[in-house]
């Protein structure tokens, strides 16, 4: 079981507050992913979880029970950091074998779960090298393992993958994923990188400032972003955002459409009723061959990112009509506010 | 790092260091400001209050004043020659050397031999003004052999002292210089810079830290220089060589007057913290983070 | 640097270097021949650097005159000790300076080094009252209180810029395996920072065997380490130079050796955080 709640956790470091007041429920057995910019409060978040920072107020339960003023290692939960924090001197198996020593388990069966986690993590040929002599993407498998034999409540992950090469973070995406699913151990897991929070996460929470602006599964998150923040920050390329009088036309103090709900058309073209039509000119194309993207200046609006699927012909300095999917309009109001 | 439960432990952990060198530091400090405003004379069985008569005579003692410009004269001259020869002769022991392991232990010895030592050899077999190995190489020149602590007592204090922290500047420096950044000299080489260019610009800059912490530690350790005047000259002639710790320690147990010696002790004191809040604010910027 | 060096350059730094070693070794080189002359020769007015009558006398006359090997265990006991007190007590110290820094941290360093600064003898005579009364005088156990007390500082500096270096995140890593500061400090800290260790210990038996001043001026028999014993030889009765220079030899050559043995882990550790 590894049920974790946070009842309005609040962090200050000397006088500036970075945690306002966190809220938060996660299920056990969920993959929950904190994510949001640079400096927003989620590793902090992550390390008071973890014990390695005081609350400033407010209580973490676990299983419903208060841990807040726990030291860590009592809290049953086990983290796999940015760097890896390998223990350069011991030997992969001391490395995975060492919390469980720590916590005086007999030799028999300390043998046992590293064997076993070694073969989880193909790492069986590697017990005996140091982690100098292992290669990234072994030494963060070397981490997952140190987590995972001693069979916590809760996995928590700090950017764990943000060391690793484009191709080693995909392939390592898979397999955490992978894993947890077969573990069906909780995993809190905390990235400023929103492809990895879509790809990987049940649930998403989404950090800003130190608020949490919103919770979500990552298709709910995408198709209604709560505020204009997350409208912004989920989804790749990211979503159109404008002000102005096509948004007030539209009922909305900041209108949002994602690139790939705008159609684009050469030339001028004939709008349908209750549908909106931008014509602008092309001021830059992206011909990846899968997709294009087209970047379109709208006069009244700004630029606008379109995607389109397949290859479309458009030059810079064309000019062509942006239809967008009236079902896909996102609105916002005053507030940046998603408005219902 | 931040719970309060570590924090209150490394509190704890630290406490044991702060509170031995508190004692340490203030017990035998008190007592030595008790001692100082007693007429206390090992010599003489009769104690009374002196009030401030002994910093009076302390402080109206000519030694006093020229004491304080020797032990100046000393750890300035001492620092000088260590950080400009150390420099040079890191500089050349981090060029491509035959032998380089060797003469790198041979450079360094100086440094492990005791003060007490390196004062006798220096006394007896080298300067002797008769059959001192200097005298020998003074006369091979054709030269008059000088007689070393009665002429130039002072400078023969310098150079042994100089000669025993040499070595350690040398060595620190040294290490500095081999964690110099390759691509940086070559980026530099290429920008067209002169070995002058690159020495000012690079590698000084980049010895400054290194440089800092030799002052720091030979300082704390020239400030107190003792071993080396009592075997050599003991304070002569006259006063020329006495620095404020041997002047202390003649007025204690040469004259026996423990209260002179505590009122010496304890003005002593306050100009070493003096020193050291000089020190740390000139050496304290290199040493941050 | 990728190029090669020009012969010539290399002959010519290699010759300046060798010349410059020599000239500095030269005062321990001289004591080393002067220790194997009789008295006649070392005190000759000119010098024989090497063709000269070897004799081994001079050490059977220092070995018969005075008890060496006592003084060098005393030597031994009272460095070593003295250095393994202050490591016990300096290793948590740094830990917490350099793991759980407060705005006073930097402070306190400052202060602990300054209290280096302070001339002993301005505290000999309480020191040396004190140690009276306690019966401490002339023992191992009061020099290796003095001497601990007076290097604690410059250990915990050391130890400490070691420490700072040292990623936080795998301390964080051991607490979280449920280590306590304790199995922190020896199952991760220490293994992780052996090189700053043995500098630290190293650098600190030397200043302790080569301490002169409470060495002298606390022991008179029973806890007098090398540095008294080099002193006995110091007093101008006569000029038993070639005694002195085989004493000297006796009273510098063990921790001359350790300090070459050990140069390696000296210098590694010396840098007192100079070098990034």
């Amino acid at each position: 079981m590894g049920r974790i709640t946070l009842e309005g956790v609040t962090k200050s470091f000397d006088d500036t507050k970075v945690i306002h007041g966190a809220d938060l429920e996660i299920e056990d057995g969920k993959f929950v992913v904190f994510v949001g910019p640079s400096g927003c409060g989620k590793t902090t978040l992550l390390r008071l979880i973890a014990g390695l920072e005081d609350v400033s107020g407010g209580r973490i339960l676990i299983d419903g029970k208060d841990v807040t003023r726990l030291a860590p290692a009592k809290r049953g939960l086990s983290m796999v950091f940015q760097s890896y924090a390998l223990y350069p001197h011991m030997s992969v198996r001391r490395n995975i074998a060492f919390g469980l020593k720590m916590a005086r388990m007999p030799k028999s069966e300390i043998e046992r779960r590293v064997a076993h986690a070694a073969g989880i993590l193909n790492l069986t040929d590697y017990l005996d090298r140091r982690p100098g002599q292992l290669s990234g993407g072994q030494r963060q498998r070397v981490a997952i393992g140190r987590a995972i034999v001693r069979e916590p409540k809760g996995f928590l992950f700090d950017e764990p993958l943000s060391n690793l090469d484009a191709a080693l973070r995909v392939q390592m995406r898979l397999e955490v994923t992978r894993l947890q699913k077969q573990l069906k151990t909780t995993a809190v897991y905390v990235t400023h990188d929103q492809v990895e929070a879509m790809t990987m996460a049940d649930e998403i929470v989404v950090l800003q400032a130190g608020r949490i602006e919103q919770v979500g599964t990552p298709l709910e998150l995408y198709e209604r972003p709560a505020n204009v923040f997350v409208a912004g920050f989920i989804g790749s390329p990211r979503m159109n955002l404008f002000e102005g009088p096509v948004a007030k036309r539209n009922g909305a103090t900041t209108l949002g459409v994602r690139p790939e709900h705008l159609r684009v058309q050469p030339g001028d073209a004939v709008v349908a009723d209750g549908c909106e039509a931008w014509g602008g000119t092309v001021i830059q194309a992206e011909h990846l061959g899968s997709d294009t993207f087209v970047y379109v200046d709208v006069p009244g609006i700004g630029t606008l990112d379109a995607r389109c699927t397949g290859e479309l012909r458009v030059q810079v300095g064309d000019t062509v009509t942006l239809l967008p999917d009236m079902h896909q309009l996102h609105r916002f109001d005053a507030q940046q506010l998603a408005m219902a | 790092m931040a719970t309060q439960q570590t924090q209150k432990l490394a509190r704890i952990l630290i406490a044991p260091s702060i509170i031995l060198l508190l004692l340490w530091m203030i017990v035998p400090l008190a007592m030595t400001a008790w001692f100082s405003a007693l007429n206390y004379n090992l010599l003489n069985s009769v104690t009374s209050f002196a009030g401030l008569g002994n910093y009076r005579y302390f402080l109206s003692n000519p030694a006093f004043l020229s004491s304080l410009l020797n032990t100046l004269v000393l750890v300035g001259s001492v620092l000088a020659i260590s950080a400009f020869f150390g420099v040079l002769i890191a500089l050349l022991l981090d060029q491509v050397i035959v032998g380089r392991r060797v003469v790198r232990l041979m450079l360094i010895a100086p440094f492990f031999v005791m003060p007490t030592v390196s004062a006798l050899i220096w006394k007896n077999l080298l300067m002797n003004p008769v059959s001192g190995l200097l005298a020998w190489l003074w006369r091979l020149f054709g030269l008059t052999p000088v007689d070393w602590f009665t002429q130039v007592p002072m400078l023969s204090i310098i150079l042994i002292v100089a000669w025993q922290w040499l070595p350690f500047a040398v060595l620190i420096l040294l290490t500095a210089l081999q964690s110099l950044d390759q691509e940086q000299q070559e980026a530099a080489l290429m920008d067209g810079a002169g070995a002058f260019d690159r020495f000012f610009h690079l590698t000084l800059p980049h010895l400054a830290r290194p440089l800092s912490i030799v002052i720091l530690i030979e300082t704390i350790f020239l400030l107190t220089v003792f071993a080396e005047i009592y075997v050599t000259t003991g304070g002569g002639p006259g006063v020329e060589t006495t620095n404020l710790a041997y002047l202390i320690y003649s007025q204690a147990l040469l004259q026996y007057d423990v209260g002179a010696a505590s009122a010496g002790g304890l003005i002593a004191v306050v100009l070493a913290n003096i020193a050291a809040i000089f020190l740390m604010r000139i050496v304290g910027k290199n040493l941050e983070t | 640097m990728a190029r090669r060096t020009p012969v010539p350059r290399i002959v010519l730094t290699s010759v300046v270097a060798w010349t410059v070693g020599l000239v500095i070794f030269f005062p321990i080189l001289w004591m080393l021949l002067t220790s194997f002359k009789t008295e006649l020769a070392a005190f000759s007015a000119s010098p024989s650097f090497l063709f000269f009558h070897w004799t081994t006398e001079n050490y059977v006359a220092v070995w018969t005159r005075s008890n060496y090997l006592e003084y060098a265990w005393n030597s031994v006991v009272i460095s070593l000790g003295s250095t393994l007190v202050a490591l016990a007590i300096a290793v948590p110290a740094a830990w917490s300076m350099a793991f759980s820094p407060t705005r006073r941290t930097r402070g306190i360093l400052m202060w602990m080094l300054s209290t280096k600064m302070l001339p002993p003898v301005g505290v000999l005579v309480p020191i040396y009252l004190l140690y009276r009364d306690a019966g401490l005088l002339d023992t191992q156990l009061g020099l290796v209180i003095v001497l601990c007390l007076s290097n604690l500082p410059i250990m915990v500096w050391l130890l400490f810029n070691y420490f700072k270096d040292i990623p936080r995140d795998i301390l964080e890593a051991a607490r979280m395996d449920g280590a306590t500061i304790g199995k922190e400090i020896v199952y991760i800290l220490a293994p992780m920072a052996v090189p700053g260790i043995a500098s630290a210990l190293l650098l600190n038996v030397i200043l302790a065997w080569n301490e002169a001043f409470w060495s002298l001026n606390l022991t008179s028999s029973h806890a007098a380490p090398l540095t008294a014993f080099i002193a006995s030889y110091a007093s101008p009765e006569g000029l038993f130079w070639a005694k002195l220079s085989a004493a000297s030899t006796m009273a510098i050559a063990p921790i001359l050796v350790l300090g070459w043995f050990c140069q390696k882990q000296l210098v590694r550790g010396l840098t007192f955080g100079a070098v990034k």
